[in-house]
């Protein structure tokens, strides 16, 4: 997080060796003075806008790209009137420049090949790449079906493969986003409310009183619109409560930070639903007219005592009393956030529950400053042809899970081993902007899988790491590069951004729609893609929304009126809500048909054996997943994870900020590589933490390459949430090795 | 016209978007930079305070790399902002030792270079870059000589300090606190 004054100390006093240097450098700088200079490039050069959306993180802030005479790209500034930024980029945003101009990019299509016994890439042409692609693709549909071709996929690209997917007849589709990110809390509001929280979430975070954050560390996800709202709340003087064992950036910003002991928030949960009902201070109109099951959840959490959760969470009973009466006090403008990456110790979907529930009894949910009634106007489909019928899905491969309501990447994954029992045989799979390496946990499973593979190819801007399991590999160009389709913001008003490219690509990589046409095409699939450029598809789609490319160019971003109603529910009228009953089941039918609880129970989960800490991890504001560790601007700010280690450990351990060790988990997994410690208070004895996504293993991630540990490598064991799938990934234990276990020995 | 520029720690959550929206506005080489983040950690768990907050040029009224340079390309304009001119800067590092916010370092090309305030969008009417771009809209500039300035009433109406007081430099980067 600290940028490094020391660095350019040390570069500083190397350039200050030599007089000559100086004097040669004197020079060069001509009669014009810097700061003249200066502003002749950055104001008096014209420079080029065009408009984008971001595609560094999910959340698709529109931006403008801008672009010299040259064709070089400058900056990337926000669009002032888009709902995800407000005109403000996050640093990855505003980073993005360095996903463009990373040398390190994928340049050339390759093909494995063997070269005297050895597995090796040769770079290839497009076409020489996509016959093989097709041709695969057409034997495997031959032999087994198209269902056995199954994409893994995230972000833009994504959604042109699964255009080509389904019209080849597979949607064995996944996206690490649902069963290893937030597909619990859908699940789990889906079941309360009728609705998924969707992104961005619908948290009217600028007008509440009181905003709860569980594990959710806001500030250190720079999930955009929200990090502001935030600032706004603190501005307007909002309560921020805090849950986390860790004392996050959010943590420092609260009033209450409730230092919890980790794997038990459902039991604090069920006992501030306790305090709220037996202090009679839950919104009774509203769970009078709009709940259904309060008796059950009275009689539910009756025992669940501050005094009961204090002996699990290490939560002091009064704190718990305070801050739920500080809930209430703010109600309904309180929102118990549903966070984002939720998939933690496989009682996911419950915890969720016991997350909705609150909102429900606080009345947050449709009020101002509680949850908003999101909308978003319908981008119409570009006419094609229906797709066929697969005979199997990923509704089929996940059939385990009745909540799971989109692709379990992991389950699509084990689906590739064969076995007697494997109805759903996955046999060739194409992977778009996802490093499942370093995504998905269990290496040793995703290793088995992809090697029993037929085929795989890998579509990505970056040799990320998974890109060395492919038989062949695909450079993207980057999103600065495109046309993509069209993004539809929901949020609290209807809006649409367009993705322009500014530059042309770079190298020999292709924009995804491109290569989807391409491989469509080879497969017959032509009237599938009736355009020869995207931008056809969106300057049609365009026309049907009453407006035209030509006036996005000038806006980048159009907004629409509210079609559904108010933001939130009227005084005075009904609401119904989208479940079976019309109303928030705080008990839940649904769960207790299937065979679940249909009210949240506190499971106790595994505790880290001595002399080892359980793994905890999370994301640092200037990078996304794995994606960006590489970028030139962004690794910059943070080059490697640090394990933090409370002082207490530290001690025992003699262990020093700055020092190197690695780690071996419960399953005797060692880390590849070294991570450098980080001694602080902000971590519990218990545990130790680190920042996603470093790690890498490929050599030809130059900046990237052997800096810090994968987190991932290090989850060997999950715990999968029976109700949608998802993959528990916090019940990991590790100890700390201070020698280099991989050190080899001279003799 | 007297610029300042006024930080709320309070809101500040360190996540340097001031530091790459200003490498790419002023063309900072990687591995450089104008602008940083500093964390500070005190207290012991689960009694902790976490301080972060974006450091720059002070903009020293008093100004000890003015004072110390040689050639006179550390110079003071009217309105407070100190700036370096590149073809007058030997690169003799004297103002880099002076300074006590460790705010300035040595481009690759030579000279000496630090924050402008970004003096080239002041004049077109813009904000710095750094300010026009926090997520967290911790950051203010404006006139501290116009009582009626963002900067001047939240210094009014807020608690804040300083980075160095003891140095007597008179910084013009404040942080609310």
């Amino acid at each position: 997080m600290t940028t490094s004054r020391r660095k350019f100390i040390k570069i500083s006093a190397l350039g200050l060796g030599g007089v000559a240097t100086a004097t040669s450098a004197f020079s060069m700088f001509g009669s014009s003075s810097y700061l003249n200079e200066l502003v002749k490039q950055n104001v008096t050069k014209k420079l080029k806008r065009t408009p984008t959306y971001c595609e560094v993180c999910f959340w698709k802030c529109a931006a403008w790209t801008y672009s010299d005479e040259d064709g070089n790209i400058q900056k990337i500034i926000g669009n002032e009137t888009d709902p995800h930024c407000y005109g403000r980029l996050c640093p990855r945003g505003t980073g993005g420049v360095g996903m463009y101009s990373d040398e390190d990019r994928l340049k050339t299509p390759l093909i494995r090949t063997n070269v005297n016994g050895e597995e090796t890439f040769k770079e290839a042409s497009w076409d020489e790449a996509l016959d093989l692609i097709a041709s695969k693709f057409k034997n495997i549909k031959e032999k087994y079906g198209a269902e056995s071709l199954a994409l893994l996929k995230h972000g833009s690209p994504g959604k042109h493969l699964e255009h080509l997917f389904k019209a080849y007849g597979s949607d064995t589709i996944a996206e690490p986003a649902y069963a290893q990110c937030r597909g619990a809390r859908e699940a789990g509001f889906a079941l309360t409310y009728g609705s998924w929280v969707g992104s961005p979430e619908p948290t009217d975070i600028r007008d509440t009183k009181c905003l709860v954050l569980i594990g959710s560390h806001i500030g250190e996800n720079m999930h955009n619109s929200q990090v502001q709202e935030m600032s706004d709340a603190i501005d307007n003087g909002a309560t921020i409560i805090t849950v986390d064992p860790r004392f996050s950036t959010a943590a420092s910003k609260s009033k209450h930070w409730l230092p919890i002991k980790p794997a038990t928030d459902i039991a604090l949960m069920l006992a501030w639903m306790n305090v709220i009902i037996e202090e009679g201070i839950y919104d009774k109109e509203y769970v009078e007219k709009y709940t259904t099951g309060f008796k059950e959840l009275k009689d539910h959490v009756l025992n669940f005592t501050p005094e009961w959760a204090y002996g699990i969470t290490t939560i002091k009973p009064e704190v718990i009393r305070e801050t739920a009466r500080e809930m209430a006090h703010a109600a309904p403008a309180v929102i118990v956030h549903p966070g984002r990456h939720v998939s933690w110790y496989g009682d996911d979907t419950q915890r969720a529950r016991a997350m909705a529930i609150l909102n429900g009894l606080l009345g947050s949910w449709g009020r101002r400053g509680g949850f908003y009634f999101k909308e978003s106007i319908k981008v119409p489909k570009y006419p094609s042809p229906k797709y066929p019928h697969p005979k199997w899905d990923w509704r089929d491969i996940g059939e385990k899970y009745p909540m799971a309501q989109m692709g379990i990447t992991t389950e699509i994954i084990r689906a590739a081993i064969p076995s007697k029992d494997n109805k759903y045989p996955v046999k060739a799979m194409m992977v778009a902007g996802t490093n499942i390496t370093k995504s998905i946990p269990e290496k040793a499973l995703l290793e088995k899988a992809m090697d029993e593979l037929e085929f795989m190819v890998v579509l990505d801007t970056m040799p990320m790491d998974v890109t060395g399991y492919a038989d062949v590999v695909l450079p993207e160009c980057t999103y600065l590069e495109r046309y993509d389709g069209i993004r539809s913001a929901t949020n609290r008003e209807p809006s649409i951004a367009v993705r322009v490219p500014a530059v042309k690509p770079k190298y020999d990589s292709k924009p995804g729609w491109w290569v989807a046409k391409q491989i469509g095409e080879r497969l017959g699939l032509g009237e599938y893609f009736n355009y020869n450029d995207y931008k056809e598809v969106i300057e049609w789609q365009l026309k049907q929304l009453g407006t035209s490319l030509e006036e996005m160019n000038k806006i980048g971003v159009k907004h629409f009126p509210r079609k559904s109603g108010s933001l939130y529910i009227e005084e005075g009228k009904d609401h119904e809500f989208a479940t079976e009953s019309g109303k928030v089941e705080l008990y839940s039918k649904e769960l207790k048909n299937l065979g679940f609880d249909p009210l949240p129970k506190y499971t106790k989960h595994p505790e880290a054996p001595q002399g080892f800490y359980r793994l905890n991890y999370g994301r640092a504001p200037m990078h996304t997943f794995s994606r960006t560790a590489n970028n030139p601007n962004l690794n910059d700010l943070k080059s490697e994870n640090n394990l933090w280690v409370n002082p207490k450990v530290a001690r025992i351990l003699g262990l020093k900020t700055g020092q190197e060790v690695w780690l071996r988990n419960q399953d005797k997994i060692t880390s590849t590589f070294g991570i450098k410690v980080r001694v602080t208070e902000r971590v519990r004895w218990d545990s130790v933490y680190m920042v996603h996504g470093f790690g890498h293993d490929n050599k030809k991630l130059t900046r990237a390459f052997g800096k810090g540990i994968n987190d991932t490598q290090m989850i060997s064991k999950t715990m999968v949430d029976p109700i949608m799938g998802g993959t528990g990934m916090r019940g990991n234990f590790v100890e700390i090795l201070t020698e280099n276990p991989h050190k080899t020995v001279e003799i | 016209m007297r610029y300042a520029m006024v930080i709320d720690t309070l809101k500040c959550v360190g996540c340097s978007d001031c530091v790459v929206a200003c490498q790419t506005e002023n063309n900072v080489p990687i591995g450089y930079c104008r602008d940083w983040i500093t964390e500070t950690v005190s207290g012991a768990y689960p009694n902790i305070e976490l301080e972060l907050k974006s450091e720059r040029c002070n903009h020293c009224e008093n100004a000890p790399c003015v004072r110390c340079c040689p050639t006179g390309a550390s110079h003071q304009l009217d309105n407070g902002i100190v700036l370096v001119t590149g073809d007058e800067c030997i690169g003799c590092g004297a103002c880099i030792e002076s300074c006590p916010y460790d705010a300035r370092f040595q481009h690759p090309e030579g000279y000496v270079d630090k924050c402008t305030f970004c003096h080239h969008r002041l004049e077109k009417g813009q904000l710095p870059a750094c300010v026009s771009v926090c997520p967290t809209k911790c950051m203010y500039f404006g006139d501290l000589d116009n009582p009626n300035s963002e900067v001047s009433k939240l210094l009014k109406n807020r608690k804040w300090k300083t980075l160095a007081p003891e140095a007597g430099t008179k910084p013009k980067v404040y942080y609310l606190i």
